[in-house]
C-alpha cells in the first residue's frame, strides 16, 4: 500500500515555524523530517514517522507555493490564494529576507552578479549553509538591490516599503545594497574580524553622512551613491598633513587636550604625525573608486592596527579622535569645517565601531 | 422583462504577463449573460489595468436571471492573431434576487483557468433591478431563499415546515460529446463549467418554483449533487426542505415582505388543485390498531422469504438465491431497520428501463420466470406498503387486496410524490417527537443514455422507487416521517448505486402547519394515520400504542421531558418491527426505550448526555470480481447486504467499546470500483442518559475444547474489557445513577438469545418474552470462528486512542463541549492510496483501508495539535475508488477549540441541557430574548493566539459593524460600504472569510445571510511534473476554490461561508502522459457575523487602520 497523494489545505493556511526555517535552510524532506524527529517530537506527541513526513510534505509544498509571492511581499499582503494572518505574513516574509551571517560576510561588497551566484558552491562549502539556502539569500540579496538601485527617496525606507521588513533588517539590507553598489572590500584577511553588525553600522553611518542623500533627499541613488562634490571637497583637508604649521599646531593642540587624559599619551604623541596622515590620505583618495573600495582595509591598515600595536584601549581612541576632531576648528586658517565635521563624525564612529578583538 | 442586470468592470490586477517581449499585458474583459455581450475597452500595456467601465445592462427575464450565470471573460488583445484569454470569472447572480440577500455584488474575483488557475483578479460590480412579476404562470421563482444548513437558519423562526422538495435535471456531459475530440481541454472544461452553473441554477429555480406552490418561501437544509454518470450524461439533482420562515429581528411580527408577495399570491391556486387526500385520510378513527396490518417488514415478508431471512443472517451464501430476502435484515439492534432492496435490484433495474426481457440471474438461471414473477409482485408490493400504510389501512398479506391498493395508490399519485422527509438534522425545540431509527435503502442501476434530456423520467423513477421504499421503513418503525433524510450516489462505469437514508421520525404536527392558513399541510398531515389526528384529550403516552382509541399526541410534549422525549420508541412495544430490548427510559421512567438507537440527525440540543462524544466509523472493502453491465450490477447487489450488514456489526461494537448507547450523524457510504466496494460509516456515539447502559462484548470461541485457545481467548475478553473502561474514562461517561447492571460484572452470561448473529431471526412470538426484561442485561456477543481472525478483529475493533487533548465528532454539536472558543481551522484533507497486488484477500484489504483512515486522522491530530484542547467536528470522510486499486478518502473538517477547565464544570452542574434549550427556544421563538441569553452563558475567552489559528481579526470586526444597519431601508448592502469605498484601490486587503462545515461559529453572531454559494470548478494540467505531482496539483486546486469561494463571499459583503461542504471531488491522473484533471464541487451559505462580545453600535472609524497604506505599500504588520 502506498500513498500516491496526500494533501491538507487549511482555509487558514497553516504553517509550522520550525518546518518553514528547515525548507529556509535548505534542508530536505528527508532531512527535515529526521531532524524534527531527532526533537522528540514523535514521543511527544504519540505518532509515527508516515504522519511527520506527510505533514512536513505538506508544509513544503505550502512554503514552495508561497515563495513566488515572497519575492514580492507586497504581493503577499494582497493575495487571495492564501489565508494568512498578518502577523503571520509578516513573520514569512521576515523570516525569508533573514539571512546568516556567515553568509553574507563572504558576499558582502561583491557584485551581485551572475559570477558571484556560481561561486556559491563554495560559499555553501566554506559555511556549511546548504546550497539552496546560500541561493535564496544571495537571490534575496540581488533583488532587494534590483528593486531599490534606482529609487528615490531613503534607501531603508524604499527596502522597508518595498519587501515590508523590519527596521532592523530593512537596515541590513540597505548596508547590503550599499556595500553593494560601491562594491567593498570586506574579505581581506585582516577585515576577517569584523562583523556584518560592524560593517552594517559603518555603512548607515556613511549613508547617513557621505551620500547625496544627505544633503538633498529626493535625488536617484541618494542614498547608495557617496555624494561626488563632497568627495572632491575632501581633498582640500590636505592642507592639515602637508602644511607643516598646521600639523605641528594640530599635534599641540591635540596633545594639550589629552595630556593625562589617556594610558597611551606618549605613544599617541609619538605616532600622531603618522596617524593624521593615514586618515588625511583616506579622505583624499576617496576619489578613486578603487580607493572607495579599500576605504575599511584602510581604516584598519593606517589607523587601526597602528593603535592596536600601542594597545590602546577603545577609550583611548575615542578621546583621541575626538581630540583630533575637535582641534582641528581653532586651527588657524583652516577653512574647511564643514567637510572636516562631515568626513570626522563618519570616520570616528566607524573606527570606534570596528575597534576590537 | 422583469429584471435589469447591471453590470460595471472596473479593474484588474496581479494579471499574468501574456506578451512576453514587453512583459506586459493588453487585457480587455468580455461581458456575457445569456446570449449578450458587452466588452471593455483594451488597457494596454498594463498588469494592473484600470478599465473603470460604464454600466453595462443586460434586460432579461428574470427566468434566465435564475438560471444563467454571469460570465466574465479577460482577455489579451492581440492585433495579429486571435485574442488570448487569460481566464474567466462566472458569478451566480441568484443571491441578488431575493431582497432579504445581497443587494449588490462587488469585489475582486479571482481569474481562473482551467489550465492554469487562478491568473490575478478582477474587480467587478454587480447589480438587479427587479421588477416584481405577479403572472401566476411564471416560471421563475426569485425572491425563495436557500440554505445549506441543515437547521433553521440563525436568524430565522421556522412558521411552518411544509417538507420535501426534490428536482433533477439531466443534460449530456460535453466532456463525451463527439465535438470534444476536436477542441482544446480548456475549451471542453469550459463548456463543462457553464453547462452545469446553467443546470444548477434551472434545478435552484424549479424547486423554488415548487416551495412557492407549497407556499413557503424557503429551502433548508438544500443540498444539491451531480452524478457524472459519464457517457450517459449528467444529472444534477437537489433534495431541500420547504419551509416559511419569519425573519426575527423584525418584531414588528409584519408578515413577509414585498419579496414574498408572489408566493402569497399563489399559494391559494395549488391547494384548489390539490387531489383531496381525504379519501383515505380515514380521520382520528382510523383503526391503527387493525391487526391485520403489520407494521414489521419482516413479519409482512415472512410467507415469502422467512426462511432466507434466517438463512441470510447465519449463512450468507443463502442469500445469493434469487428469492433474496427483501426487508428482512434488521440487524439486531432495533433502532437500525436497515434493509436491502438492492438484493432484487437488478430485476427492479429491468423494470425500470422498461424493456421486457428478463434478466438472468447469475447463480440460478433456471429460477428466471421466478424472479421476473417475484420482481413485479415486489413492485405492487413496494406501492401498497407505501400507499397502505399511508392510509393505515390494512396492508395486504395477500394479493386480494392488491387491487384496492392499488387504485387507491394511483387514486391518490399526485400525493404520493410528496414525501414525508425532512432534510434538517437539528429542529427547532419540540418539532421532533420520537426518533425510530434509520431507515435506508439502497439500488444498483445500470446506467443507459439519456434520451430526452427534457424529461428525465429514468433518473426520477429510480429515486421515487428508492423513496418510497424510505417511506415504508419508516411506516414499518411506526412513524410517519424521515428525518435527517439525504440522498447519495456511486457511479463506476455505467453502474450506479443509488442510496438514501433518513431516520424514522414521529413529528409534532404544530410546526407542520401555520394554523389553519396552511391547508396543504394538514392536508398531508391528516393523511398521516392517526399519529397527527388533532383529537381532543390528552392521551396517556403509555397507554397510547395500545389503546384502540388513537388519542391525539397533542400532550405529549407537556408529558415527556425534552431531554429523552425522543429516544422513546415509536412503535407499538407488542408488535414491534423487528426483536429489540426495550427498557424503561432512565430519565424519565415511565415510557420505554430501545437499548441502542441509531439515528442520522444531530444530537437534539435539548437531550441529556453523560459525558462526551466521540467519532466512529466502520470500514470495510470487498473484492469483487469485475464483470460488465447487468451481471456485475448482480455481483454488487449481491454484495450490499453483507457489506451493510457488517458495517453495522462494526458500529455497534465499537460503540460498546465505548460504552455508549447511541448514534448520531450516521452516514453510511458505499462506493464501487472495477474490483472492489469500498464502505465507510462514521457516525459520533454518545451515552445518552435515557437509554440503559450498553452491556459489555463478550467473545466466544468455537472451539473451547483447547485449553491454550481459551486462554488466548480470555487474554482478548481482558483487552476489550480493558478498552471499555479506558473509554469510559476517557470520554467521562461516568452516568449519574449508576445502576446495578453496570456495577455488575460488564459481561453477563452470554445467551443464545442476543447472538449478534442471530438476534433478527427471532420470530416476532419472542420479542414479547424479552419485554420488560432490562433485569438481565445482555452482552453482546463476538463469535470468532476463525483463530487467525482474531487479531483482525480486535484491530478491526480497537481504534487507536485519541491523543490527548482531542475529541471528534462527525456531527454539528460535540455532545459534552459547550463553551468553544472562537478559534476554528477549518480544512480540507485528500488522500489517494495505491493497494498493490499483494492484498488479495478482503482481510488484507480490510486492514489497508483501516490503516488508511486511521492514518488519515493521526495526520489530521498531529497537524491539529496547536489547537489542544480541541474539537474536530463535522469529520465526514468520503470514500472513492477512481481506478483499479486506488482509493481516496477526502474529509472536510473544523478544529475548534474549547475552554477545558469550563466544560467540565458545566458538565458537571449538568446546565448544558438547560442552556441548550433556552438557545434553542431563543432561536425559535423568542427574539426578544435574544440579547440577554447566550453572552451570559457562553464566555468567550481570548484565543490561545497560536499562529494558525482563524483568530478574529480587525476585518472581521470591521466587516460585520454594520447590525444596526440591518434594516432594508438603507439600500447599501452592510458589510459593502467597506468594499465598495475603495474597489478601485488595488491596494486593498482581502477580506478574511472565516470557513466551516458547521451551521455555526462559536462566539459569533450570524446577522445577516446572504445566499448560497454553490461552485463547481474543473482543473486540468498537461505538466503534472512541474506543479509538483499529484500532491502538488491537487493542493493547489483546493487552495484555489477556498480563494474563489472566499472572494465570492467578501464580493457579496459577507465575512463567513457556514454548512460549507466539497460535494465532490473527482480527481483523475495519467502520470505518464503528466496531465491530471480533477473536479471540484463546495457549497455552503454565505453569512456575515459579529462576534458576539461585540456592541452592536460599532462605529466603522477601524477601516483605515486595518487596510494598508496603499502609497507606501504597507507597513509591515506586527
Amino acid at each position: 500500500m502506498s500513498v500516491e497523494l496526500d494533501v491538507f489545505v487549511g482555509n487558514t493556511t497553516i504553517m509550522d515555524e520550525e518546518v518553514y526555517q528547515l525548507w529556509l535552510d535548505g534542508y530536505t524532506v528527508n532531512d527535515a523530517v529526521s531532524i524534527r524527529m531527532k526533537s522528540g517530537i514523535l514521543e511527544q506527541f504519540g505518532t509515527t514517522e508516515d504522519v511527520l513526513e506527510s505533514d512536513t510534505m505538506d508544509h513544503y509544498r505550502t512554503f514552495q507555493m508561497t515563495e513566488r509571492l515572497l519575492h514580492h511581499p507586497s504581493k503577499l499582503v494582497n493575495q487571495v490564494l492564501f489565508q494568512i494572518p498578518p502577523h503571520r505574513q509578516a513573520m514569512l516574509i521576515e523570516r525569508y529576507y533573514a539571512f546568516d551571517e556567515a553568509f553574507v560576510r563572504e558576499v558582502l561588497g561583491k557584485k551581485l552578479s551572475k559570477g558571484t551566484k556560481k561561486d556559491l558552491d563554495d560559499v555553501s562549502a566554506k559555511t556549511g549553509i546548504t546550497l539552496k539556502s546560500c541561493r535564496r539569500q544571495f537571490d534575496n540579496f540581488k533583488r532587494v538591490f534590483k528593486v531599490v538601485e534606482e529609487m528615490k527617496g531613503p534607501l531603508v525606507e524604499n527596502v522597508q516599503c518595498n519587501f515590508l521588513l523590519s527596521d532592523k533588517l530593512a537596515r541590513d539590507y540597505a548596508a547590503i545594497v550599499f556595500f553593494a553598489n560601491s562594491r567593498f572590500e570586506t574579505g581581506k584577511k585582516k577585515l576577517q574580524y569584523l562583523t556584518f553588525e560592524d560593517f552594517a553600522f559603518c555603512a548607515c553611518q556613511l549613508i547617513q553622512n557621505w551620500t547625496v542623500g544627505a544633503v538633498d533627499n529626493m535625488v536617484e541613488d541618494m542614498d547608495v551613491d557617496l555624494d561626488k562634490e563632497f568627495l572632491q571637497d575632501l581633498k582640500d583637508l590636505k592642507i592639515l598633513i602637508t602644511d607643516k604649521d598646521m600639523l605641528d599646531q594640530h599635534k599641540s593642540l591635540v596633545c594639550t587636550g589629552l595630556r593625562g587624559k589617556i594610558q597611551v599619551f606618549n605613544e599617541m604623541e609619538g605616532n600622531f604625525k603618522n596617524l593624521s596622515r593615514g586618515l588625511i590620505n583616506i579622505a583624499a583618495k576617496l576619489t578613486n573608486t578603487k580607493d572607495v573600495r579599500d576605504f575599511f582595509i584602510d581604516l584598519v591598515e593606517k589607523v587601526i592596527e597602528p593603535c592596536k600595536a600601542d594597545r590602546w584601549l577603545i577609550s583611548d581612541v575615542r578621546a583621541f579622535l575626538t581630540q583630533y576632531t575637535n582641534s582641528a576648528r581653532a586651527l588657524d586658517g583652516f577653512k574647511h569645517q564643514a567637510v572636516w565635521e562631515r568626513y570626522m563624525c563618519v570616520i570616528k564612529s566607524c573606527i570606534l565601531k570596528m575597534y576590537h578583538d | 422583462m422583469p429584471g435589469k442586470l447591471k453590470v460595471k468592470i472596473c479593474a484588474g490586477r496581479h494579471l499574468p504577463v501574456m506578451d512576453r517581449a514587453s512583459d506586459l499585458t493588453d487585457a480587455f474583459v468580455e461581458v456575457k449573460f445569456s446570449n449578450t455581450t458587452f466588452k471593455t475597452e483594451v488597457y494596454p500595456k498594463s498588469l494592473n489595468p484600470q478599465w473603470n467601465s460604464e454600466w453595462f445592462k443586460f434586460e432579461v427575464d428574470d427566468e434566465d436571471l435564475q438560471d444563467e450565470p454571469l460570465q466574465i471573460t479577460v482577455l489579451d488583445h492581440d492585433t495579429y492573431s486571435a485574442n488570448d484569454a487569460i481566464g474567466k470569472v462566472y458569478i451566480d447572480i441568484d443571491p441578488l434576487l431575493c431582497s432579504e440577500a445581497a443587494t449588490v455584488i462587488c469585489g475582486w474575483f479571482p481569474i481562473y483557468d482551467t489550465i492554469h488557475g487562478i491568473r490575478g483578479e478582477i474587480n467587478v460590480s454587480v447589480k438587479v433591478d427587479l421588477f416584481n412579476d405577479l403572472n401566476r404562470f411564471r416560471q421563475s421563482s426569485c425572491g425563495v431563499k436557500f440554505f445549506c444548513s441543515t437547521s433553521i437558519p440563525k436568524c430565522y423562526k421556522a412558521v411552518v415546515v411544509h417538507g420535501f422538495v426534490e428536482e433533477l435535471v439531466v443534460n449530456e456531459d460535453p466532456e463525451y460529446q463527439w465535438i470534444d475530440r476536436i477542441r482544446t481541454p480548456r475549451a471542453s472544461n469550459e463548456a463543462r463549467q457553464r453547462l452545469i452553473s446553467l443546470m444548477s441554477g434551472e434545478l435552484q429555480r424549479k424547486i423554488g418554483l415548487k416551495v412557492l406552490e407549497m407556499g413557503g418561501n424557503a429551502v433548508v437544509g438544500y443540498l444539491q449533487c451531480f452524478d457524472l454518470e459519464g457517457e450517459s450524461g449528467l444529472v444534477v439533482r437537489a433534495i431541500g426542505t420547504a419551509c416559511t420562515l419569519d425573519k426575527i429581528s423584525n418584531t414588528s411580527a409584519a408578515q413577509l415582505p414585498a419579496c414574498n408577495s408572489p408566493s402569497k399570491e399563489i399559494k391559494e391556486a395549488p391547494f384548489s388543485e390539490d387531489p383531496n387526500p381525504n379519501t383515505h385520510s380515514s380521520g382520528p378513527s382510523t383503526p391503527l390498531k387493525n391487526q391485520t396490518y403489520s407494521f414489521s417488514p419482516s413479519k409482512s415478508y415472512s410467507r415469502q422469504s422467512s426462511s432466507s431471512d434466517t438463512d441470510l443472517s447465519l449463512t450468507p451464501k443463502t442469500a445469493k438465491s434469487p428469492k433474496g430476502p427483501r426487508i428482512s435484515l434488521c440487524p439486531s439492534s432495533p433502532t437500525l431497520s436497515s434493509d436491502f432492496p438492492t438484493l432484487i435490484n437488478p430485476f427492479q433495474l429491468h423494470l425500470g428501463s422498461g424493456t421486457t426481457h428478463s434478466l438472468t440471474p447469475p447463480h440460478s438461471g433456471h429460477a428466471s420466470p421466478l424472479v421476473l414473477r417475484k420482481s413485479v409482485s415486489f413492485s405492487e408490493d413496494l406501492l401498497l406498503a407505501a400507499s397502505g400504510m399511508g392510509s393505515g389501512g390494512s396492508a395486504g398479506k395477500d394479493g386480494g387486496h392488491l387491487k384496492t391498493l392499488l387504485r387507491q395508490q394511483t387514486q391518490s399519485a399526485l400525493e404520493q410524490r410528496e414525501f414525508p422527509f425532512f432534510t434538517l438534522t437539528s429542529f427547532p425545540l419540540g418539532f421532533l417527537i420520537h426518533a425510530g431509527g434509520v431507515v435506508s435503502a439502497r439500488s444498483v442501476k445500470l446506467l443507459d443514455r439519456i434520451h430526452n434530456p427534457d424529461e428525465p423520467e429514468t433518473r426520477d423513477a429510480w429515486w421515487e422507487e428508492i423513496r418510497q421504499e424510505i417511506k415504508s421503513h419508516a411506516k414499518a418503525l411506526g412513524c410517519h416521517a424521515v428525518v435527517g433524510y439525504s440522498e447519495s450516489t456511486s457511479i463506476c462505469e455505467e453502474v450506479c448505486i443509488l442510496s438514501a437514508s433518513g431516520t424514522a421520525a414521529v413529528l409534532n404536527p404544530k410546526f407542520l402547519q401555520d394554523g389553519c392558513l396552511d391547508c396543504y399541510s394538514e392536508n398531508r398531515l391528516s393523511r398521516q394515520p392517526t399519529f397527527f389526528s388533532t383529537g381532543s384529550e390528552k392521551g396517556e403516552f403509555d397507554f397510547f400504542l395500545q389503546s384502540k382509541d388513537s388519542s391525539s399526541m397533542l400532550g405529549l410534549e407537556d408529558t415527556s421531558p425534552p431531554s429523552c422525549g425522543f429516544c422513546h420508541i415509536p412503535y407499538d412495544e407488542l408488535n414491534m418491527p423487528f426483536p429489540a430490548h426495550l427498557t424503561y427510559c432512565c430519565n424519565c421512567r415511565r415510557q420505554k426505550v430501545p437499548d441502542v438507537l441509531f439515528t442520522t440527525i444531530d444530537l437534539p440540543i435539548e437531550a441529556a448526555v453523560t459525558g462526551k462524544g466521540c467519532l466512529i466509523q466502520a470500514r470495510l472493502c470487498r473484492l469483487k470480481k469485475k464483470a460488465q453491465g447487468e451481471a456485475n450490477a448482480t455481483a454488487i447487489s449481491n454484495l450490499l447486504p453483507f457489506m451493510e450488514y457488517e458495517l453495522h456489526t462494526q458500529l455497534m461494537n465499537k460503540l460498546k467499546l465505548r460504552g455508549m448507547n447511541a448514534l448520531f450523524g450516521l452516514r453510511i457510504q458505499i462506493s464501487v470500483g472495477e474490483n472492489m466496494l469500498v464502505g465507510l460509516a462514521s457516525a459520533t456515539g454518545v451515552y445518552l442518559t435515557a437509554l440503559p447502559a450498553p452491556g459489555g462484548i463478550q467473545i466466544a470461541g468455537k472451539t473451547p475444547s483447547d485449553i491454550a485457545y481459551e486462554q488466548h481467548i480470555s487474554n482478548i475478553q481482558k483487552k476489550i474489557n480493558d478498552t471499555i473502561s479506558r473509554n469510559k474514562e476517557l470520554y467521562e461517561i461516568h452516568p449519574l445513577e449508576i445502576s446495578e447492571e453496570v456495577i455488575g460484572s460488564p459481561i453477563p452470561e452470554p445467551r443464545q438469545r442476543s447472538r449478534l448473529l442471530r438476534s433478527h431471526s427471532e420470530s416476532s412470538d419472542e420479542v414479547s418474552e424479552l419485554d420488560l426484561s432490562h433485569g438481565k442485561k445482555d452482552a453482546f456477543v463476538l463469535e470468532i470462528d476463525d483463530a487467525d481472525a482474531v487479531e483482525d478483529i480486535l484491530s478491526l475493533l480497537t481504534d487507536a486512542p485519541l491523543p490527548t487533548g482531542f475529541y471528534s465528532c462527525n456531527t454539528e454539536n460535540m455532545p459534552g463541549i459547550h463553551n468553544w472558543t472562537s478559534s476554528i481551522q477549518m480544512f480540507t484533507t485528500v488522500r489517494v492510496f495505491r493497494l498493490n497486488n499483494v492484498n488479495v484477500t478482503n482481510q488484507g484489504l480490510n486492514k489497508c483501508f483501516n490503516d488508511l483512515c486511521e492514518n488519515l486522522l493521526k495526520s489530521l491530530y498531529f497537524k491539529l495539535r496547536s489547537m489542544i484542547p480541541c474539537c474536530i467536528c463535522h469529520l465526514n470522510f468520503t470514500v472513492a475508488v477512481p481506478e483499479d486499486e486506488l482509493i481516496q478518502v477526502a474529509a472536510t473538517a473544523v478544529a475548534m477549540t474549547f475552554d477545558k477547565d469550563q466544560s467540565q464544570e458545566i458538565l458537571k452542574s449538568n446546565t448544558a441541557p438547560m442552556k441548550a434549550i433556552s438557545e434553542n427556544e431563543e432561536q425559535l421563538q423568542f427574539p426578544m430574548e435574544l440579547s440577554s441569553d447566550s453572552p451570559s452563558v457562553q464566555t468567550f475567552p481570548p484565543s490561545k493566539g497560536t499562529g494558525l489559528l482563524e483568530n478574529a481579526s480587525p476585518q472581521t470586526i470591521q466587516g460585520t459593524s454594520r447590525a444596526p444597519s440591518l434594516d432594508k431601508a438603507s439600500p447599501l448592502a452592510e458589510g459593502h460600504l467597506r468594499l465598495r469605498s475603495t474597489p478601485s484601490c488595488t491596494d486593498s486587503t482581502v477580506t478574511v472569510v472565516k470557513m466551516t462545515p458547521l451551521s455555526f461559529i462559536p462566539g459569533a453572531k450570524i446577522i445577516k445571510y446572504l445566499g448560497i454559494i454553490n461552485m463547481f470548478f474543473i482543473r486540468e494540467t498537461t505538466s503534472l511534473r512541474e506543479e509538483g505531482g499529484v500532491s502538488g496539483f491537487l493542493h493547489t486546486f483546493i487552495a484555489e476554490v477556498f480563494a474563489m469561494v472566499r472572494a465570492h463571499v467578501a464580493a457579496l459583503g459577507g465575512n463567513a461561508v457556514i454548512s460549507y461542504i466539497m460535494k465532490e471531488c473527482v480527481f483523475m491522473e495519467n502520470s505518464n502522459k503528466n496531465q491530471a484533471q480533477c473536479l471540484i464541487n463546495v457549497s455552503g451559505d454565505a453569512v456575515i457575523l459579529i462576534r458576539e462580545s461585540e456592541q452592536e453600535g460599532v462605529p466603522i472609524q477601524t477601516h483605515g487602520s486595518t487596510n494598508q497604506t496603499p502609497q507606501s505599500g504597507g507597513a509591515p504588520v506586527s
